[in-house]
């Protein structure tokens, strides 16, 4: 009854719930068993946002919890930090270099931590990190920034065609930002 | 086909297969998206209600007109719908009524965590509670089937992780129902004589949900080791299955209102250790008891707080999987006041009258945060209005000139109305600052009365804000752009100075309406800025402050020009 578990993490406004969304649809294409948890209201006004994938055979629960997650996909560095502890000890974090002040930093009231990736992966984490911002950017638009990040996801899943990533992105984006999403995933997987 | 569905989707895919056919409630996370996948499909009339009470009337009415009829809250909605809740469990209907009540344990986005089986069993209603979107779609169905057999209503009970957790349904088809004849009967005033027989008719009426219970569909037993048997419901199901698999028995209740009795004496018999495992209040577990089963619950899982598969781990001293994290405190990311919100200008001149603010419910609550700081508390939808009220009549003069209510326009019209009657009628001076920003804010942008749109979004009937306020007795009503300060201020001091009631409206679309036009960033003249941090006041999500000089960024700046009123050099500008 093993799931696989894959965590969608950044901040309100970042398209987070798009990928989910995509990701929901391939997973359920492969004919598994789906859960795609997320949050919706108050915390969207740019708070820390998290959304649970879960996939197998049977799957239960629909959240992940500390020390479950194969994957954490993040949007933005201190999130990746945020959500460190949820990792499975072998799992992966593949996260956005893209900062993100949040207002307690902005208001000087807190710090941003430096060089979050190098201790992240003293910590024994697995971390794969890049500026997909700016893939996103060359790509057509920083608001692309999900696919891009969603291309880097399906890079890890060998076993899953790329016509089916491919598949559900056409079926969750907008017909007039098909070929700007295309690209960003592209390059993301290729990256 | 299969698809991946939404809770809050599969209800409404549930109510219209059952052939629903109105459906009238008030936005509230998590309930809201009930009503708004509802109104997708052309056979369902949708609505948004003032407030709870009326889309629950609302919903009965269209019942007793003969329609499959429901209407969907979050849980503290149901305080507000109690009133005609308890009376129409005595009515009756015609045609099925089925409640839909989202629980939030965790408080993702409420101000209480109550529970909301315990309306069930007070008004004596049944509740059946899904613990998966495909059981959300059979349970929606089936409650109307309940409803109509033993007239009553039915509550469709949701909570946080299932409404808004996407799980897999096979969608059915609609079946439609023909609208039911209204008949005249004069047993439905609910005078002395009917409501004494409609009390012994509930009372029998629940006698016989009990009976029904033992062998309804919706409760299971699944049998697997005999040492321990949990009994659950809801998510605590999902969680207890994540933990044990097959190592345990379970009966998983889905009607949690009334409770069968043999069925969990039965299962209690056939293990060795009885566990039960809901969240927040003792419901299941105090009916046990009352069976004379001998059961842990909340000896071992805390009232507080949502559950997971570790916490049950962790309370039942079971191993949870290690993991690592860094030494670095992790800066907190509350939400905040979106770049653009009109609320901010107001909160901010809020904030140098160092007034006492009375909040309500809506995105202004943000305004308590820091650096703006600008709410003593809030209660509930409309208590700005009455509490302030209250605390002016205690204090007098000294507290009227220096206190006011802060109520957004769709919390306004959905209790903040008596409110500001309250204050006409028993005359204080209190100053009431309606956040005007057209439109429901928080739970994701639904029209409202004040909007002159409908839930589809066609144009409709409109309230007038101004001239609501004068009509039930302000004389004092004045229209203020928050965008600008200076007049904010004036307005400000002048209400709470005036020796009369009043009502400000700050009157500015909230940024994120679909259509509301955005000016170009702004940018920041380095030669001018002197780093004095002045800007940062406002708490603008899009400026920070790096190498001692503002940074406006421009992928969330829209241009509103507040944070250039607040700039003495002139750095700030298009």
């Amino acid at each position: 009854m093993a799931c696989t578990n894959i965590m969608i993490v950044g901040v309100g406004g970042q398209g987070t719930l798009l990928a989910s969304k995509m990701l929901g649809r391939v997973l359920l294409d492969q004919g598994f068993d789906v859960k795609v948890s997320e949050v919706h209201g108050m915390s969207q006004r740019g708070g820390s946002v998290v959304t649970y994938v879960r996939f197998g055979d049977r799957v239960c629960s629909p959240v992940i919890d500390r020390g479950e997650a194969d994957v954490i996909l993040s949007f933005e560095q201190l999130e990746a930090a945020r959500w460190l502890e949820y990792l499975k000890p072998g799992g992966k974090i593949v996260t956005n270099l893209q900062k993100i002040e949040p207002m307690p930093v902005i208001t000087g009231a807190a710090v941003y931590p430096d060089r979050l990736v190098e201790k992240m992966r003293a910590a024994g984490a697995d971390v794969e990190a890049g500026d997909y911002l700016a893939m996103a950017v060359e790509a057509g638009s920083s608001k692309a920034v999900n696919m891009v990040l969603m291309g880097r996801l399906s890079a890890l899943f060998p076993e899953i065609p790329e016509a089916d990533w491919l598949a559900a992105l056409d079926a969750v984006v907008p017909p007039r930002f098909l070929d700007l999403n295309r690209a960003a995933f592209a390059a993301g997987r290729n990256a | 086909m299969k698809e991946l569905m939404l809770g809050n989707k599969a209800v409404a895919r549930g109510l219209y297969e059952a052939g629903c056919r109105f459906i009238s409630s008030y936005p509230g996370t998590p309930s809201t998206e009930i009503t708004e996948e509802a109104a997708l499909y052309d056979e369902i009339y949708c609505e948004w209600a003032p407030n709870e009470k009326v889309a629950l009337e609302a919903a009965h009415g269209a019942s007793l007109g003969g329609a499959r009829a429901a209407c969907a809250m979050k849980h503290v909605g149901l305080n507000v719908a109690a009133d005609p809740l308890f009376s129409i469990s005595y009515q009756g209907l015609n045609a099925g009524l089925v409640i839909c009540v989202a629980d939030d344990p965790g408080m993702h986005s409420s101000q209480n965590e109550q529970d909301s089986r315990h309306y069930a069993k007070a008004a004596k209603v049944p509740m059946l509670e899904p613990s998966d979107s495909a059981e959300a779609v059979t349970f929606a169905k089936a409650a109307f089937e309940i409803s109509e057999e033993f007239n009553t209503p039915v509550f469709l009970k949701m909570c946080t992780r299932v409404a808004h957790s996407q799980s897999v349904v096979e969608p059915g088809s609609r079946e439609e129902v023909p609208l039911v004849p209204y008949v005249k009967d004069p047993t439905k005033v609910m005078m002395t004589a009917n409501s004494r027989n409609a009390h012994v008719r509930v009372e029998k009426r629940t006698k016989d949900l009990i009976a029904w219970a033992e062998t309804c569909p919706f409760n299971r037993v699944e049998a697997g080791r005999r040492e321990i048997g949990v009994i659950c419901d809801s998510t605590s199901y999902q969680y207890a299955r994540e933990v044990f698999g097959d190592g345990a028995s379970y009966l998983k209740i889905g009607l949690v209102f009334p409770l069968a009795e043999k069925l969990f004496l039965d299962f209690a018999a056939s293990v060795d250790r009885v566990i039960v495992l809901e969240e927040l209040d003792p419901v299941l577990e105090e009916h046990c008891r009352r069976l004379g089963i001998a059961v842990e619950g909340k000896s071992l899982f805390p009232v507080c707080g949502e559950f997971s598969q570790n916490l049950v781990r962790s309370c039942l001293g079971l191993s949870v999987p290690s993991s690592v994290s860094i030494e670095d405190p992790i800066p907190a990311r509350p939400p905040v006041m979106c770049a653009g919100c009109p609320h901010r200008g107001m909160f901010y001149t809020l904030k140098k009258h160092d007034c006492m603010v009375y909040g309500d419910i809506g995105c202004y609550t943000l305004g308590a945060l820091a650096p703006l700081n600008s709410m003593d508390l809030n209660v509930c939808m409309g208590a700005s209005c009455s509490g302030l009220h209250g605390f002016n009549k205690a204090i007098g003069p000294e507290a009227e000139r220096h206190s006011v209510g802060v109520i957004g326009d769709s919390t306004f019209i959905h209790s903040g109305i008596t409110g500001i009657i309250d204050i006409a009628y028993n005359m204080t001076n209190s100053t009431v600052i309606i956040l005007d920003n057209s439109i429901t804010g928080m739970t994701g942008h639904q029209q409202n009365p004040t909007t002159g749109k409908n839930l589809r979004g066609d144009p409709a009937g409109k309230v007038d804000l101004e001239a609501l306020c004068h009509a039930v007795g302000f004389r004092r009503v004045r229209v203020v752009d928050p965008y600008d300060l200076a007049a904010a201020d004036e307005a400000l001091t002048e209400e709470l100075a005036a020796e009369e009631p009043s009502v400000i409206i700050s009157r500015r679309p909230c940024v994120m309406i679909k259509g509301t036009v955005h000016k170009p960033p702004l940018s920041v003249d380095e030669d001018k800025c002197v780093g004095c941090r002045s800007c940062m006041k406002i708490g603008c999500p899009a400026i920070s402050v790096q190498n001692k000089k503002a940074r406006i960024d421009p992928t969330q700046c829209i241009g509103c020009g507040v944070c250039t009123q607040m700039c003495r050099f002139g750095a700030l500008a298009e």
